[in-house]
């Protein structure tokens, strides 16, 4: 009854590869050239977010609005900071796109392999795939909140310059990168151990408050004086300015007493310091990311 | 013929963590008792598969079958040792493959064939038969987290064997469809026995094992304390205990039932 009996005769299959290790290690790269998957994933975590919902992807345009609107009104009526820094709504804006990106690739990042658990434990595919999807998910809503912003710029009177393409790709670049080193670190951290997920928020508050989002850039200068230097170690800071240079400053009638004032003097050369720190920042994420991957599945 | 499967010295251990928080990690470091603990799972095991090769790997709960296949499909990396394999590994790790609940079966069809490899085309020439095979109806676009448990290892078992793979694994398959299904299985095994594709089955059904496996392998306690022929391993099995063989006899019985059928 077994095969053991009579040996039967079966195709010699060629399998055309060589013997190698089962699992993926070549970090991001892998994460790179397998873009189909990425792409799935990716969709899949657009899709999940809105499921069930009604009006789906418009949410993404409502809870950018509904900021702008407490950030105008609180802050900018109330508090008096339209006195302070002209045209306010576009200036809290630009900063805000930012700082949002950024939080969500770092909160979601975070969560990311435990949230993916049933895959991670199953599947042999990059773990590095789950961070980076959350930070082209954060991206991705990117997009509504930048059309909300070209046209309040727009209503109040912006003119784009080679600056402004080269703001927002130096901006988003930044917080691309860097927001994919933290995510990768912290979402094994969060595997071991699931304070960091709490830490984040905590976080995230910070940098919420750590950049002339809410306040402008001047007001640092003129109370700080020379330690200002050291709220521009703030990596954060320097995309938004480099966004607000793109959008908002492009709005100003008189740009020349603005750009003293309202910028740090290097404004792009220290943008491509701090996107060259960001690389070395991700390259250690991805050292320590395999150091501590390999212990992954067990503790999930 | 050609190594599809290569394993060598590979030694996995876990930690045991007893406690989870910093106030019992304190209390517990000042009474002296262990914090955390090693446990070896899979100890030294070294083998090689031909491909075209069909494994039973058997032995009793918690001796590592899990771990080590794990391993084998890269899932894990071994602590010590190396592992190498040649060629698409498709297959099944504890019932169930890795599915998003809150996908649809659709999506997750696209998604678990993406993982092994298979570009959108690829997955639209095999979407059809899988379908087909899992026999899921309308449920199709609904999340997998609607699904019986049946229906989510028919689903998990269809795509992993339509999947054109050089080594199939496959644990425990069989422990959850009704007979039907246990039918369609089998003969969809052997279709792959017949492909030349390197199968690593692993089941406590001495049965199936004896239909479809040309070796056996049997782990005890993470060793590996059994390699060679079919019969033989699964004598070795049965050693000593009085109360199984009734049970794994029925078990016989039952797989044998099945075998005649087809």
């Amino acid at each position: 009854m077994s095969s053991t009996e009579a040996p039967e005769v079966r195709p010699i299959r060629i399998v055309d590869a060589p013997l190698a290790p089962p699992s993926a290690n070549l970090g991001l790269l892998s994460v790179f050239r397998k873009r189909y998957l990425l792409k799935l994933l990716v969709r899949r975590e657009i899709q999940a977010r809105y499921a069930g919902s009604v009006m789906g992807l418009f949410w993404s345009y409502i809870n950018p609005l509904t900021q702008f609107f407490i950030y105008w009104f609180v802050m900018g009526h109330i508090m008096g900071a339209h006195k302070n820094v002209e045209n306010y709504p576009v200036h809290v804006f630009s900063g805000m796109i930012v700082v949002h990106f950024f939080t969500e690739t770092f909160g979601a990042g975070t969560r990311s392999i435990v949230r993916n658990k049933s895959l991670v434990n199953r599947l042999a595919l990059p773990r590095e795939m789950f961070p980076v999807s959350a930070m082209l998910v954060s991206l991705y809503h990117v997009l509504p909140a930048t059309l909300i912003l070209v046209i309040a710029a727009l209503a109040t009177g912006w003119v784009p310059d080679f600056g402004t393409l080269f703001g927002i790709l130096l901006g988003l670049g930044i917080i691309m990168v860097l927001g994919t080193a933290l995510a990768l670190m912290f979402s094994v951290a969060n595997v071991f151990w699931r304070d960091f997920g709490s830490a984040v928020g905590i976080m995230t508050m910070f940098v919420r408050f750590g950049v002339p989002m809410i306040y402008s850039y001047a007001q640092i200068d003129q109370k700080f004086g020379t330690l200002a230097h050291y709220y521009l170690l703030n990596p954060i800071a320097h995309a938004v300015l480099l966004f607000q240079r793109a959008f908002w400053f492009r709005t100003l009638p008189d740009r020349d007493t603005a750009m003293k004032v309202d910028f740090p003097a290097h404004l792009w050369l220290d943008g491509i310091g701090v996107l060259l720190c960001s690389i070395v920042v991700l390259a250690i994420a991805q050292v320590l990311f395999n150091k501590f991957e390999n212990r992954i599945p067990e503790r999930l | 013929m050609t190594e599809s499967i290569r394993v060598e010295h590979v030694t996995k251990d876990f930690t045991l963590r007893y406690h989870r928080t910093f106030k019992q990690m304190t209390v517990a470091m000042m009474k002296g008792h262990d914090v955390s603990d090693t446990f070896t799972a899979v100890d030294d095991v070294s083998f090689t598969v031909e491909q075209g090769e069909a494994i039973g790997l058997m032995g009793l709960n918690g001796s590592g079958k899990s771990t080590l296949l794990k391993m084998i499909n890269g899932v894990m990396r071994p602590d010590k040792g190396e592992v190498l394999t040649r060629g698409r590994i498709a297959g099944l790790i504890a019932t169930g493959a890795g599915f998003h609940p809150q996908l649809t079966g659709r999506e997750n069809i696209y998604l678990n064939a993406a993982v092994m490899g298979l570009s959108q085309r690829e997955t639209d020439k095999i979407f059809d038969d899988i379908v087909e095979f899992a026999d899921i109806g309308r449920f199709l676009d609904t999340p997998v987290s609607t699904y019986s448990s049946g229906m989510n290892s028919r689903l998990g078992f269809s795509v992993a064997v339509h999947i054109d793979s050089d080594i199939f694994l496959a644990d425990e398959v069989l422990a959850v469809g009704d007979k039907p299904f246990k039918r369609k299985c089998l003969a969809k095994m052997e279709e792959i026995r017949k492909s030349g594709r390197t199968i690593f089955y692993v089941s406590h059904a001495a049965g199936s094992v004896k239909r479809m496996c040309d070796r056996v392998l049997v782990l005890e306690k993470g060793k590996l304390a059994f390699d060679g022929d079919v019969d033989a391993g699964i004598k070795y099995l049965k050693y000593g205990g009085d109360d199984e063989p009734d049970q794994l006899d029925e078990l016989d019985q039952d797989d044998s039932d099945l075998g005649a059928e087809i």
